[in-house]
């Protein structure tokens, strides 16, 4: 039994992957606080971007959603939304984009659109909203997700924001700009994308977390890394930080 | 809050103009008339079947407007907003809506859109045709509108299935050479209902905070209603003329109407009510409730004053926002 939640593993995971990134687009829940946590320790110069319109974001609360007035507060600049998605996405201008879905396949692709068929869904989820172009545009993808077998599926119900499509080399014949998925946290393991086949590779597993565990949450065999190690747990700073000063009331984290 | 009335005879209303036209020998310049009340502007300009955006990301929704629509039983309207939001939730909810134009059907940051769900996996209380697009997709649609384009292109699209159920959505080569590129085609609305912390009587209206695709939706439409929090004098507005958002040239109506965004905010003036938001994900789970609230607080209210009073005072200090002045800036 670890001293820290799953949600707090994965937080930390997310954040470790920032290192060094200068403009993030952010959602809210976990890769908020991912984003926050990665400013007080690996990316000091990162700059939060929301899809609403806000470049340079310092809330000074937990905002709720992406449009929440505290982004605003404060903000470097805030700008329209065609200026935010036609000169900060397309311009090429984000580093980092944080998606997640209902589904995702082994690709990397997610659907957030419908679960049965489109004219007469089972679910109807909520949709793209900016996701179908931050997956292409963004120079990287980071995927925050919960690891079960609804959700990393074999095969989508719907392809709402391409990942890495078919795989080998597909998002580059299509002259795709951004790199598409890099990373998906979980919160039983790590896994990043083989460069050539654009498949999802598992690296790392979580500290008691075995391989059948992951296997048991997932619809297809994933392929497994040749260097499987265990994740690095959150360290006590880290931990500290997150408690005591981004999220006291534990509203993402536990 | 300061609402800074120019001259007397610039605060009448329209019905009160005429009444008292045949009174006044001097004819009164047009633009002195677009300052009405909401159910004067909704009369005017909203009609069965059209197409009505009431935009707004997450700030300046005007929620005043959408419930004087559903009180005045239009019908047949086809809605639409990058994130419908409550706002149309609670207009689909009422039977105002025979088709949404979206690109995300969330309560942001609390989870699905409950009645809109019901209405399109279920029909209740009568099924609702969709027209999805992205983010990106809807501001361009908002472009081409007011650009009086006949698409506009953006990158995106490519490997989503978006494309195969929304047949609008096109790929063109591109002229140069460079390859396909998604475009879309214009949104020109039949009326556009902004709401923003203030304008001058003439309409010319300023916004802060998130500018959304308020200005494109604006210029796109046919008729433009304003909701301000405040009516300024003009030289307010011309002295920080990098603040309007809108100008009058393009406004058909003007309504004062404090705390007209409630449960969405105003930049200044109001928070967002979160618990609301939350509250709405409980009560909207359930047709009957959602019913029951729709009688209590938009049929059972004759206007957004009484809504306001109703809420009671503890709602409007709850709401309160925080003291961030922006330094003046010199425009001599």
């Amino acid at each position: 039994m670890n001293d820290y939640t799953p949600s707090e593993m994965m937080i930390v995971a997310a954040a470790r992957a920032l290192a060094g990134v200068r403009t993030v687009f952010v959602g809210v829940g976990l890769p908020n606080i991912a984003c926050n946590l990665a400013q007080r320790t690996v990316a000091p110069d990162l700059e939060l971007v929301y899809e609403s319109g806000v470049y340079g974001a310092r809330p000074a609360r937990l905002p709720l959603s992406i449009g929440d007035p505290a982004l605003i507060t404060g903000a470097l600049s805030v700008c329209s939304m065609a200026d935010l998605f036609g000169l900060y996405l397309q311009g090429g201008r984000i580093d980092v984009a944080f998606l997640g879905g209902a589904q995702i396949d082994r690709y990397g692709n997610l659907n957030t659109t419908v679960i049965g068929d489109y004219a007469h869904p089972k679910v109807r989820l909520p949709g793209s909203g900016g996701a179908c172009e931050i997956a292409i545009h963004a120079r990287q993808v980071f995927i925050i997700m919960r690891l079960s077998r609804r959700s990393f599926v074999e095969r989508l119900d719907f392809l709402t924001s391409p990942g890495h499509l078919g795989g080998s080399g597909e998002r580059e014949r299509l002259g795709m700009p951004g790199r598409g998925p890099q990373v998906v946290v979980t919160d039983k393991c790590v896994f990043r994308f083989d460069p050539g086949t654009g498949e999802m590779v598992l690296v790392s597993l979580h500290p008691g977390v075995r391989l059948e565990d992951v296997r048991a949450e997932m619809g297809w065999d994933p392929r497994v890394s040749p260097d499987l190690t265990e994740t690095e747990p959150p360290t006590p700073e880290e931990l500290r930080l997150l408690r005591e000063e981004l999220d006291p009331l534990g509203v993402y984290r536990s | 809050m300061n609402t800074g009335w120019t001259d007397g005879h610039r605060s009448t209303s329209v019905k009160t103009r005429a009444i008292y036209a045949h009174l006044c020998p001097i004819q009164m310049p047009e633009e002195t008339v677009k300052l009405t009340t909401m159910h004067d502007a909704i009369a005017t300009y909203v009609h069965d079947g059209d197409t009505v955006a009431i935009e707004g990301f997450t700030a300046c929704i005007c929620f005043a407007a959408a419930h004087e629509i559903i009180r005045q039983g239009r019908r047949d309207l086809v809605l639409c907003r990058m994130t419908p939001d409550l706002i149309y939730d609670q207009m689909v909810a009422a039977g105002c809506a025979r088709k949404l134009v979206f690109s995300y059907l969330g309560n942001p940051g609390v989870g699905p859109l409950h009645a809109i769900r019901r209405a399109v996996e279920k029909g209740i209380p009568a099924p609702l045709e969709l027209e999805e697009y992205s983010h990106f997709g809807m501001v361009a649609r908002y472009i081409a509108g007011a650009y009086r384009l006949p698409f506009f292109p953006l990158r995106s699209y490519v490997g989503s299935d978006l494309p195969k159920v929304n047949p609008r959505i096109r790929f063109v080569e591109s002229p140069y050479g460079d390859g396909p590129i998604a475009v879309v085609p214009p949104l020109n609305p039949d009326v556009a209902i902004i709401h923003a912390q203030r304008a001058d009587v003439n309409g010319n209206t300023q916004l802060w905070g998130l500018l959304g695709a308020q200005k494109e939706a604006a210029f796109a439409a046919r008729h433009v209603i304003v909701v301000v929090e405040e009516i300024v004098d003009e030289e307010v507005i011309r002295s920080d003329p990098n603040r309007t958002l809108i100008p009058g040239l393009i406004v058909d109506a003007v309504v004062h109407e404090p705390y007209g965004a409630h449960p969405s905010y105003v930049q200044g003036y109001y928070d967002r009510d979160n618990d609301f938001y939350l509250r709405w994900d409980e009560i909207s789970r359930d047709e009957a409730a959602t019913r029951a609230w729709l009688e209590e607080w938009v049929y059972g209210v004759r206007d957004r004053a009484e809504y306001v009073e109703k809420m009671g005072r503890e709602t409007w200090e709850r709401l309160k926002p925080a003291q961030a002045w922006a330094r003046p800036v010199n425009y001599g």
